[in-house]
């Protein structure tokens, strides 16, 4: 056993670590509420301006506005398409599986500027930069691989004899789908669409490269708003941004544990 | 091979015509959004940019051939290298007590998972300006030291912020990945060492630390790659006075458009990637 000092040290330690991790997160808070023209601690005085501010402030409202909208889209695509997949990878065998699965989820294994650069010089070719279909279909690259291994383990570790049992007995294949499959991989569908959704909705570097100038996404924006200005709200965005992903996090966890969704 | 209703009830309809089905629409937006792009990028760094701005006809090796004569393109990636390297080092120093904490805790240890893990969802964008709330000058941190009646260092704008910021971000990825390691520690083993009389450095040296190995690399081999790639924090906190590959590809696309060049440099990360795939596969060898 370990002698009582050593013991304090390594209990103090353990708590410092977890006050670095955490530190960015919850320090948006208190400056968010800060009089101040400027960002500076410790505030002079506290007050809820920068959020009024952040009400009147039309492009972040507009932007997150389209960021909401974008995430819908994206996580019901990434959802009809995963689906169908998933089902497929986990309820057939076939030659060539292992590939595919991994050309699948290839996409998370690149860096996303590689990937934001390399759609960027497809898409300009079509006029799909700075437009609604154009960032919806490039953010499909980063949240099919999220769902589609969410999707595969909900539906791996679901037996899969209860849905040939349901087949012996002379249901159709859709039937079996609608009644069997569906309803049992709920907490899996639930998880991945979470994700998809945050995913999308955080995506900064892609959205960057696609979003371009006129069409504005809030991290976009943000990222923008910090390169030129130095008051509180982006404190007071982050904050609200924090509590909503909070959110996130207790329906994933929920759902499927939170370190099985998001794992490389 | 896996006999399911659907299977059974599809090999009756004729073969595996529902199962192609089930599967075009990811592979169609597969090869739109990251096969046909990637590849086309590929073929990009093999052209070369005119003085207007607009490429010229035909593959030529001349944007190569120059950045491979640039020394201002060496030292950025040396740069690039490194700082990856001090950074995974780092993370990994940091997150490894916290890792072995965590999967030792017999209470709370659901909610200790959640707190390590969920910086993950929130952007990067928010976790690097919280930073720049904390590191800035006149901010936090300084603030704090000042009232110690310390003189605070330049926190930001140098590859000092950025290595700290780099490092919050990453720590998520690396205790995933020791976690996922930590699963074949059995605490017997220890108790067993330590009734033979052996010290808790010894247990540390002997028994923990051989066995944690594999989730270690995995944990390296993640944030190495994911430090060699990362635009937005070295750009935030960096305040465009470190120079990586990952915010000159940027600057090359967005700014000087320069495509050729950015497609380039992409490959060339493509490159360290593959590499520190490489060494990752012969450690892991080397462990085993």
């Amino acid at each position: 056993m370990l002698p009582k000092i050593a013991r304090g040290v390594h209990a103090l330690s353990i708590i410092l670590i977890l006050m670095f991790l955490l530190a960015p997160v919850i320090l948006v808070f208190p400056i968010s509420f800060s009089a101040d023209a400027y960002v500076a601690w410790p505030p002079s005085a506290w007050s809820a301006r920068w959020y009024v501010a952040l009400l009147h402030n039309e492009e972040m409202v507009t932007a997150f506005r389209n960021s909401l909208l974008i995430a819908a889209c994206v996580t019901v695509i990434t959802l009809v398409v995963a689906m169908p997949a998933a089902v497929a990878l986990t309820r057939w065998s076939f030659r060539g599986q292992d590939a595919l699965i991994s050309l699948f989820t290839a996409p998370l294994l690149l860096p996303s500027i590689v990937l934001g650069l390399a759609i960027l010089v497809i898409f300009a070719g079509y006029g799909l930069v700075s437009s609604w279909p154009g960032v919806v279909i490039a953010h499909l690259v980063i949240t099919l691989p999220y769902a589609l291994r969410v999707l595969m383990t909900g539906l791996g570790t679901m037996p899969s004899f209860v849905e040939d049992a349901a087949g012996t007995l002379g249901a159709a294949p859709w039937q079996v789908f609608r009644q069997i499959t569906l309803p049992l991989m709920t907490p899996a569908l639930v998880a991945s669409a979470a994700l998809a959704f945050i995913v999308s909705f955080d995506e900064v570097v892609i959205s960057l490269f696609i979003a371009g100038t006129q069409l504005k996404l809030l991290p976009v924006s943000l990222y923008h708003y910090v390169e030129s200005w130095t008051d509180p709200l982006v404190a007071a965005v982050s904050a609200l941004l924090v509590l909503g992903t909070l959110g996130i996090v207790l329906i994933v966890e929920r759902a499927i544990g939170l370190g099985k969704a998001v794992s490389k | 091979m896996t006999v399911s209703a659907l299977e059974a009830n599809d090999a009756k309809s004729g073969g595996g015509s529902l199962l192609s089905t089930l599967l075009l629409p990811i592979v169609l937006v597969n090869i739109l959004v990251f096969v046909a792009p990637v590849a086309n990028l590929a073929a990009m760094s093999f052209r070369s940019a005119a003085a207007t701005g607009a490429m010229n006809e035909g593959f030529d090796l001349s944007t190569w051939s120059s950045l491979i004569s640039d020394a201002y393109y060496w030292s950025m990636l040396w740069r690039t290298v490194w700082i990856g390297a001090l950074i995974t080092l780092v993370t990994l120093v940091l997150s490894y007590p916290l890792a072995l904490f965590v999967s030792r805790a017999t209470r709370a240890k659901a909610l200790l998972i959640v707190l390590c893990i969920s910086p993950l969802l929130i952007s990067a964008v928010v976790r690097t300006y919280g930073w720049m709330v904390i590191l800035g000058d006149q901010r936090f941190l300084p603030a704090v030291l000042r009232s110690f009646n310390l003189t605070p260092p330049r926190l930001i704008n140098n590859q000092l912020g950025v290595i700290i910021g780099m490092t919050e971000i990453l720590m998520p990825y690396m205790i995933l990945s020791l976690l996922s390691g930590f699963g074949k520690l059995d605490a017997t083993l220890e108790q067993a060492a330590e009734t033979l009389g052996a010290g808790p450095f010894t247990v540390f040296r002997r028994i923990v630390l051989p066995l944690s190995m594999p989730g270690i690399l995995l944990g390296c081999l993640l944030c190495f790659v994911l430090a060699v790639s990362s635009f937005i924090t070295p750009k935030m906190l960096g305040g465009g006075r470190v120079a990586l590959l990952a915010t000159e590809i940027y600057d090359q696309a967005i700014v000087t458009l320069n495509w050729p060049v950015a497609a380039c440099l992409s490959v060339l990360i493509l490159i360290v990637f593959g590499t520190a795939l490489l060494f990752y596969g012969q450690l892991s060898k080397i462990v085993e």
